[in-house]
């Protein structure tokens, strides 16, 4: 399994989702090498092997650059025979992550080659070189996903490229990622296999709200204002300002309306200039980058929870949102929307129809709770347990259906 | 000797259905019916051109050559007012066509509430006012007076039977559903408990949903359905009893069940099968009633429907947003009536058609069953949040006109 962040290192979803596919997975009796491109304690994964690519720790391991963020990748080639590499930079740690593989698959001959996302993809294919063993490339994000209404970086471009042309058999995470691959990477339907991603419920533990967290937003409730939350990053793929223009006219028709955008990113100035030049600047609150208490708090005292991206291939935090209990609005542009029912669905340009949908949860109790309880059935019937399932039927079909070299 | 006999009794109605109608149009634009998109079935008059071609004028035209060709074949049918004025704007000749059907003297006409609306269980005055509006609709259009009562959705209890009986009409129609009946069959006219003469009629659910929903599904074992095999169901069905009560929508020919799937051929089929013997014959509801005594009591004091395994209202009532919807729907009769705004009064009533609500329904997400619940809408809680927008539009149009009023003196 080669991954690039696991919780509890991680920055956003994939970490999350390695994670839990690979316990589950372990549980239905596969063994796991699971490589990182850094070194760090993980507790709670006796169930693996954890391996370290290099030293860095998981602060260090991007550089001066954000997990995801690849527009700042220039180097094309990988000469993995260079010897400098410099870890300051995403392709000299992607470098030494290919290395590292090398030797691990020389000594450890895997069944199946597991590969997340593009970061990974190069130490795949390399992998399914030297072994002969079927490649699996899970697709969590494309780069198309990550740049949103922008055009993405062509080198980053090529790498998935050529990952997915490699790769045996493909997982994306949504219907949606599915023909993203198809249409803009020219890929076979049939080498595709949508597996949706799960929560587990189980993990996020119990845990009490702490109503002094975000004690303003509570007084305004106790008044009768409604909290509508988003809690990602701030980048152009979660079309956020959309998510402000919406609010903005969504306060034209209702007065008591909080808005509450939990992260941080590069887009943060500019969110906040919008909010005052639409004149609701006192209605949006910026609770800065949040995770642990302050993280889970945000989700609880949201009654509506908005995923307003524009493009995304799954969106775990919907889920989550659903487990403490608000009522979602998300994208037709966003994948979980294809394992839920009891939503709110818009396109992320139309912010009209946001806005009315805010409004009309705002001024209804009954929407609002009937929103809630019925969600709150459908997303405790997705489990890992179950993509596990499907990830070992799929290693199994790649790995009979290659001609034994 | 009484003859055997078949009551077919056959449903029609269209709601208004409300466009996507959003709270930026609140208190601007109050023309919630009026979907200009014409490729969704929220657009009316999309919908009432395309049942027409392929139900109302198709199923008419066979009506019409059964009853001329067969005195014995008669059939009753209840059309709602949201119904006739959409046929009026779009379809006039299907109207037309009603008209000759109901002049060959072999059609009845059934009561029910103009809306096609849940007023018995919300406002009794309501419900006589949409009642009577119906009554006289029927009079103006077919010269006809109207005897025998149906609720929407078939919903019936006691106390709506007692109603009925002191509004003076001589049968009621209700579901024949067997934790009610128990030993009993639906093959008898029954009394109603409590009351003095009206007379109930009983739904013969399986045999009527043969043809209403089992028709044209090829995993039903019984498929396909014969003209000989289902005579020999009514036949064996009238060792209990001598009348077998045929109720469902009257779209069941044409629009549910495609014409493809030979619903037409196999009527007409059926219809001769059935009349070629000579000691069976059909009536209408009035005449079923009159021709029969009373096999005995029946009491329903909960409400039992026609809809879904449970036979009650929780497609229109199940969940908190539907009883919220109605709620303030119904609490602004007093200040709608008032206002004696016509425009105002209808646009109310019109928000008052049991589908709005049943769309709202989201039973399907645990059944699953999702073809059971068919919806112009994307999702229960679209259909919600429209109808809301619509209504507070209404409310906004009420307080405005009192409040100019008010400032008139």
């Amino acid at each position: 399994m080669l991954g690039w962040e696991l919780l509890p290192h991680n920055s956003g979803g994939l970490g999350v989702a390695c994670y839990h596919m690979s316990k589950a997975l372990a549980l239905q009796g596969a063994s796991i090498d699971f490589v990182l491109p850094y070194s760090a304690h993980h507790p709670d994964t006796e169930f693996m092997t954890i391996h370290g690519a290099t030293t860095l720790s998981p602060l260090e391991r991007y550089g001066k650059m954000g997990a995801y963020d690849s527009k700042h990748i220039t180097q094309k080639e990988l000469n993995v025979h260079e010897e400098n590499d410099d870890l300051n930079d995403m392709r000299g740690v992607q470098r030494r992550y290919v290395k590292f593989v090398e030797k691990l698959v020389k000594n450890n001959q895997p069944q199946a080659i597991h590969a997340h996302d593009w970061l990974t993809m190069e130490a795949g294919m390399r992998a399914k070189e030297l072994t002969g063993a079927p490649l699996i490339v899970h697709v969590h994000a494309t780069e198309f996903d990550r740049s949103g209404e922008n055009a993405g970086n062509p080198i980053v471009h090529e790498i998935e490229y050529q990952g997915l042309m490699m790769a045996d058999r493909i997982i994306a995470v949504s219907s949606i990622t599915k023909s993203i691959i198809m249409r803009r990477y020219n890929i076979p339907g049939d080498k595709i296999e949508v597996i949706h991603n799960a929560i587990d419920v189980a993990s996020l533990g119990v845990y009490d709200y702490d109503h002094r967290t975000y004690k303003y937003l509570e007084s305004l409730k106790n008044e009768g204002y409604t909290v509508i939350a988003t809690v990602t990053r701030f980048t152009i793929q979660k079309g956020l300002t959309h998510f402000i223009r919406a609010a903005a006219r969504a306060s034209e028709k209702h007065d008591k309306l909080v808005f509450l955008l939990a992260g941080d990113g590069e887009q943060r100035d500019e969110l906040i200039r919008l909010s005052a030049d639409l004149g609701i600047a006192d209605k949006v609150f910026f609770s800065g980058f949040v995770r642990g208490k302050p993280w889970r708090d945000a989700y609880n005292v949201a009654d509506v929870f908005v995923m307003s991206s524009v493009s995304e291939p799954f969106g775990l935090t919907a889920l989550e949102a659903a487990h403490y209990n608000a009522a979602l609005i998300i994208t037709r542009q966003s994948g979980v929307s294809e394992v839920l029912r009891s939503i709110f669905r818009y396109d992320f340009w139309d912010i009209d129809t946001l806005a009315d949908q805010m409004v009309g949860i705002a001024l209804s109790p009954a929407l609002s709770e009937d929103l809630k309880i019925n969600v709150r059935h459908e997303y405790a019937r997705i489990s890992w347990h179950d993509v596990a399932s499907q990830c070992l039927k799929l290693y199994t079909n790649a790995t009979s259906s290659r001609i034994p070299v | 000797m009484t003859k055997r006999g078949i009551v077919l009794y056959l449903h029609v109605h269209q709601p208004l259905r409300v466009r996507q109608y959003s709270i930026f149009d609140t208190a601007e634009h109050h023309d919630y019916f009026n979907e200009q998109d014409t490729s969704t079935d929220r657009n009316n008059e999309r919908v009432l051109r395309k049942v027409a071609d392929k139900s109302y004028r198709p199923m008419n035209a066979l009506l019409e050559k059964l009853l001329h060709k067969y005195p014995d074949f008669k059939v009753s049918l209840s059309i709602t007012g949201t119904f006739i004025e959409q046929a009026e704007q779009w379809a006039p000749d299907v109207l037309e066509s009603f008209k000759r059907l109901v002049a060959t003297g072999q059609v009845e006409i059934v009561a029910e509430t103009y809306y096609h609306s849940l007023a018995f269980f919300y406002s009794l005055e309501e419900f006589e006012r949409q009642v009577r509006q119906h009554r006289d609709k029927i009079r103006e259009l077919f010269g006809v007076e109207t005897s025998v009562f149906r609720n929407t959705e078939l919903a019936y209890n006691d106390s709506l039977a007692k109603w009925a009986d002191e509004y003076g009409f001589k049968g009621i129609l209700a579901e024949g559903w067997d934790p009610i009946l128990e030993w009993r069959s639906p093959n008898h006219v029954y009394k109603p408990v409590n009351t003095d003469d009206i007379s109930l009629l009983l739904k013969n659910y399986r045999l009527s949903d043969d043809l209403a929903f089992r028709f044209s599904n090829k995993a039903w074992e019984q498929w396909p359905l014969t003209a000989d095999t289902y005579s020999d169901w009514i036949n064996a069905s009238m060792q209990d009893g001598p009348l077998v009560n045929l109720f469902m929508d009257y779209e069941t020919f044409g629009e549910h069940q495609w014409s493809d799937t030979g619903i037409f051929d196999f009527f007409e089929q059926f219809i001769g099968k059935w009349l070629a013997n000579t000691d069976n014959t059909f009536y209408t509801v009035s005449e079923a009633i009159s021709a029969h005594q009373s096999a005995g009591e029946i009491s329903m004091p909960n409400t039992v429907t026609w809809a879904d395994t449970e036979r009650d209202l929780t497609a229109w009532l199940g969940n908190s947003m539907q009883q919220e919807a109605l709620r303030h729907l119904y609490a602004l009769e007093d200040e709608i009536m008032r206002s004696g705004d016509l425009q105002l009064i209808a646009d109310w009533r019109k928000l008052q058609t049991s589908d709005h609500v049943y769309y709202m329904c989201t039973k399907w997400f645990t059944d699953g069953d999702v073809h059971a619940y068919f919806s112009p809408y994307e999702s229960p809680y679209d259909a919600f949040l429209y109808f809301m927008n619509a209504l507070r539009d209404v409310r906004y149009r009420v307080s405005e006109y009192h409040k100019h009023r008010g400032l008139r003196g």
